[in-house]
């Protein structure tokens, strides 16, 4: 299942492992990746917590995580490869996954058809 | 008669449009191509003959003495002058024409400062010098100082920050110790209009404040009810820009500052653009309480490619007892004095009633020395009536230049009534496609840099115009002609623009390869055949 | 007035394009009260080119210029022969009056020039990369110990004693609002340098170690196993460099395995100029980039292929990270770094160890001829061009008795450290390749005669 966030982030939860990153929609705004920072593994994040941080030439935007857990991996592709993130936001181009703690928190996301009605809001 | 014996004749041919083939050297007639130091240096020349030292005893190096290479590079002289000469020649200059950087003040560098400045008395003296041997020295800080006080109707001036962010930082620092003075440290909030330079924010950040916006009104000022409504007992000061990054100038600024004092705070005014007033307003006159001068932009140092700056900081009675060491303040006989730590103490008994209470230092030795120099020899050039007049001259060229261009290009403030030193653009009525960037570039071709592009922030593709005082209404003309075709391209949806600049030493550069794979240093592609032999 | 180009024609004729019948109607949005009707009082009014020469030669003329006399000033400050190609070079209206490479396709010049300065620190420094420049050596100081925070994620820095006093006040000041703790102490008027205490003192707190080579009593030491001390605590080693001439004799801190470092660029083709502008060096390890202040010049290639140089990774920069930006530096030292940069050109890799050579080769006989003088100790046992002498007695009234005499000797360690008492015997003395043997000697013979 797959949530988003109004900060454009998505999620997507198997289980209690959640995978992270940000939406095709972000990327077309921010242009071209240069550098992706990922949060360390073992890294306690608050939903709502800046866990990334991802940069095109001329922004630098940082990323929230949309709940709270435990880091278990940033994704280390995108240290070389963060054109990833334009080709592939919401596949290859992942940010990070993490054990959930509180898989409630899920409840206040939206889905993948309230997330494009939001957008197509913007 | 007789004949020409040399066959030399004028010749024209006839117009041909077929560009000739790249030649030998890919360089264009004036226009040269230069390879990178390490390319055509090597390890064994020199373009220096060191003196003759007799050599005596062995090295006392302490068993540290170099082994390996450094890797440097040398060129003979001939090769040097060459080298800096050929690349001098890649790049835009106030020297080559008007340079309408908004905010950036790029007016012309008079030469005179450079002599100044090269005399030896002020070039070659050391600044631990005893100071019997350094009066001179200190007389022109003394003197300089004296001259941005009245300038500014302020009290005192930390004279070392090393550029405008350093002294803002130092303005900011000095408002922290007032307020831990007071005991009110708990003031933990600085107000900043959404329009401000992002030095700004950093700088607040950095002294442990919380950043918060202040929103603008429709006409692009700061919302001054809005702004009461937020003062509080949390408020430590507000940051101000005056004139405005939208080239504003703060109508409310003196009833900003009673209301700031009133609940407690204080008023930081960044004086980037200090330039459109100098000599008609004194920043003092409207409550602020502490603004830093970018001697680099009103007062004609040179941006040397960017920087060296300098940017001392004018400050309020209330602010000065705080200001960095070394600092020039006013003391009760009326004279002007450079305070350093050793005499502090004796300075803040005589002439402060002990109130004098530095934060600390912000850099080894007085500041930017050099600059100094230059800013004096500018003031005392232009005097307090020429001072005035570099206000008027800057802001009627603005004036000029919005009202020339607002048929043609989109002025969101236009409507509100004069602009100070810069006119504001934007990219609002533009073929589809085309963007602020394209008329920067295209702006390129024309002969000119561009203005200073997407900033400030609160405006959608801005463009923000500065010409400064030092150009000719001859030379205005010719840029307003040039906007006006580049703007005019732009809307007609010309599709070269969209490459443009075509006929600049380079075309539109890659960032994106630039930041994603960073090259911040040349690498000898030598050592793999180094490790084959 | 020379520099204003506007006739009174001209003002009218712009006046009605604008619409406004006077210069006043612009200024309309100040207050009334805040007008001033007229120049500001009390000031003087324009005055021609020649007056002002007059009035700016006569305050020159006031300082004693260290070229005319026997002079020994170092401490942070080092008098070289800069070639004249390098001041007219650095005057070119192309360089000079040109401004931060925002369009890089018209601003090649400046760009190449800061990508060949890069690369010259990097390899002085022994560092893998290097920033475009700072404001000066101890900015970078604190800048890089801000740096190392961010890395570590640790707030203790433990400052070795040799380190320059100013810089060390810089920090101290910085400090405050970072809340990062300095460990600090006052130099020994000895000829070991307090690595060992250093060693000890790195725990798992903290964050850098900061040694200043040669430090400011002009001693030298392997800060190898002070590198691998550090790194064992995974905190950082960063190296401070006041003489960056000192490194075309001795070996780099980065080749020692220093994780950045710094310095002072002033010795290198800029003047002594009372303090400033001067030039910070500042380079590091490649994989601490990100977290770097100051500006970055690199590569790139442009539409048609061709190699370029940009601004790059700005993102760091308080133009774009606001209140999250690494740094509130905003501008870098551009024509200092290219006074540097060129003047490295011109001496290369043969002319910077050549002088390096003259230098020390100076300095250890000054520091022979000086310690025969009665009453005088040298204390370093090594040195690049700059020592300590302690004279057995307060040095600062004898600098003042010896600029009475038309000498300027050195810096007493009683006007560095006000108050340490311990200190106030120390003179430190710079020998450069400007001082001439008769310049030891009139200073040796002086010596000797307000000593006896």
């Amino acid at each position: 299942m797959r949530y988003f966030t109004e900060d454009h982030e998505w999620i997507e939860v198997d289980g209690q492992i959640g995978t992270v990153g940000i939406t095709d929609y972000a990327q077309g705004q921010l242009g071209d990746i240069v550098f992706v920072d990922v949060p360390a593994d073992g890294r306690s994040l608050g939903k709502g917590d800046e866990a990334a941080v991802v940069e095109s030439v001329k922004a630098a935007s940082d990323v929230y995580s949309p709940v709270s857990g435990t880091v278990l991996e940033g994704n280390t592709a995108l240290a070389d490869q963060p054109d990833l993130v334009n080709s592939d936001a919401e596949g290859e181009g992942w940010f990070f996954r993490l054990t959930l703690s509180d898989e409630a928190e899920l409840e206040s996301l939206m889905d993948e058809a309230a997330y494009e009605a939001f957008v197509a809001k913007l | 008669m007789s004949i020409n014996q040399s066959g030399w004749r004028p010749e024209m041919t006839a117009g041909d449009s077929r560009a000739p083939a790249p030649g030998f050297t890919g360089n264009k007639a004036l226009m040269l191509e230069e390879p990178l130091i390490f390319e055509i240096g090597d390890g064994e020349t020199t373009g220096v003959d060191l003196p003759a030292v007799a050599r005596t005893g062995a090295s006392r190096f302490g068993g540290l003495a170099r082994t390996a290479p450094i890797g440097l590079a040398g060129l003979s002289e001939p090769e040097t002058v060459r080298h800096y000469t050929r690349l001098s020649r890649q790049n835009y200059a106030i020297d080559l024409g008007l340079f309408p950087l908004g905010s950036c003040t790029m007016k012309h560098n008079p030469r005179l400062n450079e002599k100044m400045a090269r005399l030896p008395g002020f070039a070659d003296v050391h600044p631990l010098q005893p100071v019997d041997t350094v009066q001179g020295a200190l007389g022109v800080i003394n003197e300089l100082a004296f001259w941005l006080i009245e300038l500014t109707g302020m009290h005192g001036v930390a004279m070392s920050p090393k550029a405008g962010a350093h002294g803002e930082l130092c303005g900011i620092l000095c408002i922290k110790a007032a307020l831990e003075k007071r005991g009110e440290g708990h003031r933990k909030v600085i107000l900043v209009p959404e329009s401000a330079h992002g030095t700004n924010p950093a700088t607040a950040a950095f002294a442990g404040f919380t950043v918060e916006d202040i929103p603008a009104t429709p006409d692009g000022r700061v919302d001054l009810a809005a702004l009461e409504a937020r003062l509080g007992p949390d408020i430590a000061a507000v940051m101000i820009t005056n004139p405005n990054t939208c080239g504003l100038f703060e109508r409310d600024l003196k009833a900003i500052s009673d209301a700031v004092h009133a609940a407690g705070g204080y008023v930081y005014c960044d004086g980037a653009n200090f330039n459109a007033i100098v000599g008609r307003v004194r920043p003092g006159d409207l409550g602020v309480d502490a603004m830093h001068i970018n001697l680099h932009k009103t007062f004609s140092t040179p941006h040397g490619g960017g920087g060296p700056g300098s940017g001392p900081v004018v400050l309020s009675e209330a602010l000065s007892p705080f200001a960095p060491l070394p600092y020039t303040a006013r003391t009760r006989d009326g004279h002007v004095h450079l305070i350093e730590e050793e005499r502090a103490e004796e300075f803040s008994a005589e002439h402060f009633d002990g109130r004098l209470d530095s934060f600390g230092r912000m850099t080894a030795f007085h500041g930017q020395m050099g600059m100094f120099t230059r800013a004096l020899t500018y003031i005392l050039s232009h005097g307090a009536d020429g001072l005035r007049q570099v206000a008027e001259d800057a802001v009627l060229n603005a004036n000029y230049v919005l009202r020339s261009l607002e048929d043609v290009l989109d002025a969101p403030f236009a409507g509100a009534g004069p602009c100070m030193h810069e006119a504001l653009f934007s990219d609002a009525n533009l073929a589809q496609g085309f963007s602020t960037l394209d008329i920067a570039k295209g702006l390129i071709d024309e002969g000119f840099h561009p203005m200073t592009v997407y900033f400030p922030l609160v405006v959608h593709g801005a463009m923000l115009v500065e010409p400064t005082e030092t150009e000719s209404k001859a030379a205005l003309d010719q840029f307003i002609g040039a906007l006006r075709s580049v703007a005019e391209r732009a809307k007609a949806g010309d599709a070269a623009l969209k490459s443009a600049p075509h006929f600049a030493p380079r075309a539109r550069l890659d960032e994106t390869l630039a930041a994603r794979k960073p090259v911040l240093v040349w690498k000898d592609p030598a050592p793999q055949r180094e490790a084959a032999e | 007035m020379r520099y204003l180009p506007l006739t009174s024609a001209d003002r009218s004729e712009m006046l009605s394009v604008i619409g406004a019948s006077s210069i006043d109607d612009l200024f309309a949005d100040v207050p009334e009260a805040a007008r001033l009707s007229g120049p500001v009082s009390g000031l003087p009014s324009h005055a021609s080119e020649l007056a002002v020469e007059r009035h700016m030669t006569a305050l020159a003329r006031q300082n004693v210029v260290a070229g005319e006399v026997p002079f020994f000033l170092g401490c942070g400050a080092y008098r070289h022969h800069v070639p004249a190609s390098v001041d007219h070079l650095i005057q070119r209206g192309e360089f000079l009056t040109a401004y931060t490479p925002y369009q890089p396709e018209i601003a090649q010049g400046t760009l190449q020039m800061l990508f060949e300065f890069q690369t010259q620190v990097a390899r002085l420094l022994g560092t893998d990369v290097a920033n475009a420049s700072m404001y000066d050596g101890s900015t970078a100081c604190w800048e890089a110990i801000g740096m190392a925070r961010r890395i570590t994620k640790r707030g203790k820095a433990i400052l070795s004693s040799g380190l320059h006093p100013h810089y060390v006040s810089v920090a101290r000041t910085m400090a405050k609002y970072t809340g990062d703790a300095l460990e600090t102490a006052l130099p020994d008027l000895s000829a070991e340098t307090d690595l060992d205490r250093l060693i000890a003192a790195i725990d798992d707190d903290t964050s850098c170690v900061v040694v200043q080579y040669p430090d400011i009593l002009g001693r030298t030491a392997d800060l190898t196993p002070l590198a691998e001390a550090a790194q064992a605590k995974k905190a950082l080693l960063i190296a401070v460099v006041t003489e960056p001439v000192a490194l075309g004799a001795i070996r780099s801190p980065g080749e020692m395995g220093a994780d950045i470092v710094v310095g002072e660029g002033q010795s290198i083709g800029v003047g002594l100029q009372f303090g400033g502008p001067y030039v910070g060096l500042m380079g590091c390890k490649e994989k601490y980039i990100r977290q770097m202040p100051g500006r970055f010049c690199g590569e790139t290639v442009d539409a048609n292929g061709k190699r370029g140089f940009v601004l790059t990774l700005s993102t760091r920069e308080q133009h774009i990270r606001r209140e999250k930006a690494t740094s509130n530096i905003c501008t870098n030292s551009g024509l200092c770094a290219l006074a540097f940069s060129i003047h490295m050109t011109l001496l290369g890799e043969k002319g910077l160890r050549g002088l390096a050579g003259i230098n020390h080769a100076a300095a250890v006989a000054a520091a022979d001829r000086l310690a025969a003088v009665p009453g005088v100790r040298l204390i370093n046992e090594s040195f690049f061009n700059e020592f300590t002498l302690d004279l057995g007695q307060e040095a600062r009234p004898i600098v003042r008795a010896l600029a009475d005499r038309g000498i300027l000797a050195g810096v007493s360690l009683g006007r560095l450290y006000p108050g340490a008492d311990a200190l106030a015997n120390g003179l430190v003395v710079a020998v450069t390749e400007t001082a001439t043997e008769e310049d030891v000697e009139r200073l040796a013979s002086a010596l000797e005669e307000i000593l006896a």
